[in-house]
């Protein structure tokens, strides 16, 4: 290995790295502004400069391949000298409005400007005054702060895979825009605040509402998707202010989506935070010792057959597992479906339900094939992998189904099962350079599952893919892109109603009002028809499921209480309590502790780690049966749509979130991509 | 340099005439496929000469999709460089050289002229909406200084009074005799030729 002298300090480096890499490798630390990890490297702000031994000039490290035989220096008189000259260059036409600047307190050139500025400018001219601009709901411009780094031109562009930031003029005039001033049309669009060293992209739900240093920092686990991003939750006092991506190398990179981000108001709104009960057709506030003993009278009047549970979309392990015991033990039902999109799946080997190539998995793959799905909206992290896939590897992606715009190219070839057919039967164009590719990826959206050919969709995917080997050790090509953050624990506690023959008995009784009492727990996404059923709803927000409610149970949000989530790709998380439920409300477990006890029927638990170690030792102590028979499914023909989504409009906490449906309004008024199709 | 105005009135629709066309189609046809957005100036350049002399927003429009491009990444190209126009120009377009050896020789003075006789502002019509100006980086006449340019011509050695005259003749409609003011032939010294005296046409 090439080896690099860096502060006297002899090391070896990798081939390809830049100066600024090798010296971090030394533990030397680079201030920069412009360079960052994940992005093109610009060289534009010049603050990494570093002496070179023999070159007369400073070098800019970040722009600079390290060579085998350099010599650096970081910590002379002549760096610091030309990162002063720099760093004064920077502020002649920065403001001095830290104290009214939301970046204040985590601002890299505040920090910097500690060690390079100076304490006194020697400019007397007047400084640069640039309009601001609008970039949509989401971003908060002052672009006076600017400082050209054009980091969120490059994210924008190479991320986010939607060109709509760039620099207008040169020189003293340039400027950051949006072409025309346009909305930014991004999920990811929010990340650029992160990214901005100054404080010329700020949030603009979270303007002048808290100061970095008085919140409170709780490292947890989004449930926006099934993708588990890794967030922070600040909060102040009982208020989650804002939420910010944490790094996960194996899931979110440094991202998070917008609808991760700025979900958080939509937690201190519409809430429930106490107990009411249906009479004579209005809901009337209540107590807690009241409902409960309305519905333990409810529950013995009806037959166990007749009692349905369903479980909603953001529910934690501890949430389903003490729901599901609750209706075993106390009940004596196993009428429960965690399934509130009717969706087609195959729970006999765990693999049928997970993402099994893992998101990390897709920077190595070479083919992919999507079926029924639009990752851009049902998983946009992951969808941000694809891109980074597809720019590193030039991989070519197929979809059945017509996605959309997906921030990257892909070829339509149909969307009907009869393609799926041909793909199986070998007759396809495309099922040799399947066969070829060394790490397929086959990715099977909800859309292809719900039809009636879900079961023929699945079977015969997964069917070709272990004929041809690519299900193996090594290499999984077999992916199921789940959209809810509590599917595949659902599907793991076994909170399903699946016979040999029927996936969907469930949803049959439920339309047919076999069911005279349905607990639905956070469920808001169904639509039935409410006859003479009496209903319980519990969850944390006042949306769908609550108007159909006979009894409300307050519950917990995401951000209020400990729980574990398995993510899309099965992989276990837990999230931290940020704040407490408001009012009367309960966490979740604690509600059918409670319930139990009072019918005399105890769950086994007592408090949260019992419960934990309960879910653990029933994950670990499950064994899928031994026999992997393949299904044969009959081909049925039908067309594969995917379906479209109104993606900030997907569960209670986005529908009460003002800023999610502002971002509605304007994602409805004008569906702008900043390409079009080139002719 | 002055920051672009965007015009307000926008025409609908641009498209290349069928002479253009053919020139934008040999244009790319210079570079490698994937890379055809290298033509994005020469196309521009071309919109500029058939749209008299500025580039509206339909033809950036009409451009990026031509090449493939974001339509942020063409409008880029449009504010960077001077030449390009984003709005209306007159019919005779000033541009004075501002740079440092034109400004020492008094280009201050010339573009005071501009303002008084053309507009108050840059970039703005005149009066009888045929003439508009604006201030330049070097044009590279820089012997000659101060300068300006007219349309395609040089006009050369200015002082206050020639300019007057120049501009006043403008403004009437008529295009004055390019070149030197003080009757200077190319860049040859005033009093005439002191070396190469024997070869005619130096």
């Amino acid at each position: 290995m090439p080896k690099i002298t860096v502060n006297n300090k002899e090391l070896e480096f990798e081939e390809g790295m830049t100066v600024l890499q090798a010296c971090e490798l030394a533990g030397v630390e680079i201030p920069r502004f412009c360079y960052h990890e994940r992005l093109s490297i610009a060289g534009n702000c010049r603050m990494c400069l570093v002496e070179l031994e023999k070159s007369p000039k400073p070098i800019a490290s970040c722009a600079m391949p390290a060579s085998d035989g350099m010599k650096i220096k970081t910590n002379t008189p002549f760096v610091d000298k030309a990162r002063k000259g720099i760093m004064e260059f920077l502020l002649a036409n920065h403001p001095l409005d830290c104290p009214v600047c939301d970046q204040g307190g985590e601002c890299d050139l505040q920090d910097q400007s500690l060690f390079y500025g100076f304490d006194k400018s020697r400019y007397t001219e007047n400084k640069r005054q640039v309009k601001e601009k609008y970039m949509g709901p989401l971003i908060k411009t002052q672009m006076t702060r600017c400082i050209h780094c054009t980091r969120c031109i490059r994210f924008a562009t190479e991320v986010a895979g939607i060109p709509e930031l760039g620099a207008t003029g040169r020189g003293e005039d340039m400027e950051i825009t949006t072409y025309l001033e346009k909305s930014m049309e991004s999920e990811l669009s929010a990340n650029v605040i992160d990214l901005c060293p100054v404080g010329a992209l700020t949030s603009k739900p979270y303007a002048f509402e808290a100061r970095p240093w008085d919140l409170k920092k709780t490292e947890s686990i989004d449930v926006m998707d099934a993708v588990g991003s890794n967030i922070r939750v600040d909060t102040y006092g009982w208020e989650v202010k804002r939420v910010l991506p944490r790094v996960n190398e194996d899931i979110n990179e440094e991202w998070i989506s917008d609808k991760t981000r700025y979900a958080c108001d939509g937690l201190s709104k519409q809430r429930l935070d106490i107990p009411y009960i249906r009479e004579g057709g209005k809901l009337k506030k209540s107590t807690w010792d009241e409902a409960m003993k309305l519905i333990i009278t409810k529950l013995k009047s009806f037959s166990p057959n007749e009692i349905g549970g369903l479980v909603g979309d953001l529910a934690d392990l501890e949430m389903i597992y003490s729901f599901k015991s609750f209706f075993e033990k106390c009940i004596g039902s196993t009428n429960f479906e965690c399934r509130q999109d009717r969706i087609y799946i195959n729970p006999q080997e765990r693999m049928n339900y997970i993402f099994n190539s893992s998101i990390n998995g897709i920077e190595q793959s070479d083919f992919i094939l999507l079926v029924g799905t639009n990752p851009r909206l049902e998983a946009t992290i992951l969808n941000s992998r694809i891109r980074k896939s597809y720019i590193k590897n030039k991989l070519k992606i197929y979809s059945i189904g017509d996605a959309g715009d997906l921030t990257y190219p892909y070829e339509n070839i149909g969307s009907s099962t009869s393609v799926i057919r041909e793909i199986v039967t070998g007759t396809h164009k495309i099922s040799d350079k399947l066969k070829k590719a060394l790490k397929p990826i086959v990715i099977i959206g909800d859309s292809a599952l719900c039809g009636k050919s879900g079961k023929y969709v699945f079977e015969a995917l997964k069917n070709f893919l272990s004929r041809n080997n690519f299900i193996n050790k090594d290499w999984n090509a077999l992916n199921i892109l789940t959209q809810q953050a509590s599917r595949v624990g659902g599907i793991d506690l076994d909170v399903y109603s699946i016979s040999e023959t029927e996936n969907f008995s469930f949803f049959d009784k439920l339309n047919n009002n076999v069911f005279k009492f349905i607990y639905l727990l956070g469920a808001d996404n169904i639509n039935f028809d409410k006859k003479d059923s009496f209903i319980v709803y519990q969850g944390s927000h006042g949306d769908k499921g609550a108007e159909l409610a006979d009894v409300i149970l307050p519950g917990a949000a995401y951000t209020e209480k400990n729980g574990l989530f398995i993510n899309l790709e099965g992989k276990l998380q837990s999230a931290y309590k940020a704040s407490y439920p408001p009012g009367d409300a309960r966490e979740d477990w604690v509600i059918f502790k409670d319930l139990s006890n009072m019918m005399k029927k105890p769950l086994g638990y007592n408090d949260a780690k019992d419960l934990r170690t309960l879910i653990n030792k029933y994950i670990q102590s499950k064994n899928f049966k031994d026999i992997k028979k393949a299904i044969d499914a009959d081909f049925v023909e039908e067309s594969i749509l995917v379906k479209p989504i109104d993606y900030y409009y997907t569960n209670s906490i986005v529908r009460s979130s003002k800023v999610m449906s502002e971002c509605r309004q304007i994602s409805k008024k004008f569906l702008f991509t900043g390409i079009e199709k080139a002719s | 340099m002055s920051v672009k105005k965007i015009s307000k009135a926008q025409p609908e629709l641009f498209e290349f005439n069928s002479e253009n066309l053919e020139k934008a189609k040999k244009e790319i046809m210079k570079y490698p496929k994937e890379r055809k957005a290298s033509a994005v100036i020469s196309l521009l350049f071309l919109v500029q000469k058939q749209n008299d002399n500025w580039i509206p927003l339909a033809a950036i429009k009409y451009v990026a999709s031509m090449l493939g491009m974001p339509y942020i990444k063409v409008y880029e190209v449009t504010t960077f460089y001077s030449m390009f126009n984003l709005s209306p120009v007159g019919k005779y377009f000033v541009q004075v050289c501002t740079t440092t050896p034109c400004m020492i020789r008094g280009a201050k003075k010339i573009t005071d002229v501009c303002k008084k006789l053309i507009s108050q502002n840059q970039q703005e019509l005149s009066d009888n909406k045929i003439c508009s100006w604006t201030e330049v980086e070097c044009l590279g006449a820089c012997v000659n200084a101060p300068m300006m340019q007219i349309n395609q011509d040089y006009f050369e050695d200015l002082d206050e009074n020639s300019t007057k005259e120049i501009i006043q003749k403008l403004l009437m409609d008529e295009f004055p005799q390019p070149g030197s003011a003080k009757n200077r032939k190319n860049n040859s010294p005033e009093t005439g030729k002191t070396t190469l005296l024997e070869i005619k046409n130096a």
